[in-house]
């Protein structure tokens, strides 16, 4: 057993490495290293559609990112969407009059969701439901929209 | 005719046969791993041969794979105008599939044939029997502390490719070809995740380390005992395992990602 000790540390050195690696996949390549943790609070938005929007997808004021989107669903008798969002409690100064829409970032990116503070002294608590909301825009039909009205105009 | 049903009828009854020695050859090996914790030296030796030893070849092809991706997926995304999800490509391709399947194909070609034709040879030059003889057994003593070596190096060596391949595609993605550093790690992190991605494949790699290691030992230890039945048996192992390999991944990766 002359060569243990050089096969202990290249041993040690081998799963040390391999350990090293799994963290460096956690931290640096996947989104554990932004992980919200529990500590947030949820609000809900009503969109009339809210287009490419996903579970997960971001929400930001004033592109800096201060949420996900927790879950989208079906208001079964409006037929509108509803957004639920769970925002970071650190940002719990979001005045309750604010005003979210769905946007995209670049042309073709993935959508998100965009808050414009309003100007209330009343704060969004958990729960709570955003009233001004814009849908997304869906470019399908921004297209139809301005072939119909090239049409018109001839 | 009479002749090709025997035949069809001895190849079935032998395999399974050779399915149900595995099997009693899988369980002997996993009750003895319990003798296996109590003498961690025979486990740091056989981590070195299989692990430490592979070590080299698992880091220069992942660092090779990652710059082929990076290259390759630079080519096609920049004719979208797309440069930037190059991170992404690099990474979910290299987390979710190739990390842990050609490393367990690296790997089966590497510790396997090596596992095999040594199981192989001791039970040529009767080494096994010698052992039975003295009342050791030779599946506690030789055989579960390499199993357990193959289990757990296979995924330290799946993560260490992937991990090193995504430095590989940085390295050609933003250092020679030039896509915007914080523009290939956000899109990455915006996309992979942790438990969706990363822990899937660490999975898929401990699935790939028990079945690669139960081959090449089953291999070995069923191997006619001639020079011949060793080679054979080591052919058997390489090629039993990138199928078994390739195979699983497939029904993984339906399991993990797809709808079924």
């Amino acid at each position: 057993m002359q060569h243990s000790k050089t096969q202990d540390t290249l041993v040690g050195f081998f799963v040390a490495s391999g350990i090293a690696a799994l963290f460096y996949m956690a931290l640096q390549v996947s989104n554990l290293g932004s992980y919200t943790g529990d500590d947030s609070y949820t609000v809900i938005a009503h969109f009339q559609n809210s287009g490419g929007l996903k579970v997960k997808s971001p929400v930001s004021v004033a592109g800096v990112r201060i949420g996900r989107v927790s879950a989208i669903r079906l208001d079964k008798e409006s037929h509108e969407s509803i957004v639920e969002m769970r925002i970071e409690s650190q940002y719990n100064n979001l005045p309750s009059d604010s005003g979210v829409s769905i946007y995209t970032a670049g042309l073709l990116g993935e959508q998100y969701v965009s808050l414009d503070p309003g100007s209330s002294d009343e704060y969004l608590k958990d729960k709570s439901t955003i009233d001004i909301t814009s849908s997304a825009i869906v470019l399908e039909e921004m297209i139809g929209k301005f072939m119909l009205n090239k049409a018109e105009g001839k | 005719m009479f002749q090709f049903l025997q035949n069809l009828g001895k190849t079935t009854r032998s395999s399974f046969a050779k399915l149900g020695r595995a099997s009693f050859f899988l369980s002997h090996t996993l009750t003895g791993i319990s003798d296996v914790v109590p003498r961690p030296n025979l486990l740091i030796k056989q981590v070195y041969s299989v692990g430490v030893l592979s070590f080299l070849i698992i880091t220069i092809s992942g660092l090779f794979v990652g710059m082929v991706l990076g290259l390759q997926g630079f080519n096609i995304l920049s004719d979208f105008g797309a440069e930037e999800s190059l991170g992404v490509m690099v990474a979910a391709s290299l987390v979710r599939e190739l990390g842990p399947v050609v490393s367990a194909l690296l790997f089966a070609g590497r510790a396997g044939s090596a596992l095999t034709a040594e199981i192989g040879l001791m039970k040529a030059t009767e080494q096994l029997s010698g052992m039975e003889m003295m009342a050791v057994d030779p599946i506690k003593r030789i055989i579960s502390p390499r199993f357990l070596a193959g289990f757990l190096s296979m995924p330290l060596l799946a993560a260490l490719f992937s991990a090193i391949g995504i430095m590989g595609g940085h390295l050609v993605g933003v250092g020679m070809l030039g896509v915007d550093d914080g523009a290939f790690w956000a899109q990455m992190q915006a996309s992979i995740d942790f438990q969706e991605d990363i822990i899937n494949g660490v999975i898929k790699s401990v699935v790939f380390g028990f079945v690669v290691s139960w081959i090449a030992l089953f291999e070995g230890y069923d191997a006619i005992p001639t020079s011949e039945g060793v080679s054979r048996a080591t052919t058997r192992t390489v090629v039993n395992s990138a199928f078994s390999v390739l195979a699983l991944d497939f029904i993984l990766t339906a399991l993990m990602f797809g709808d079924i």
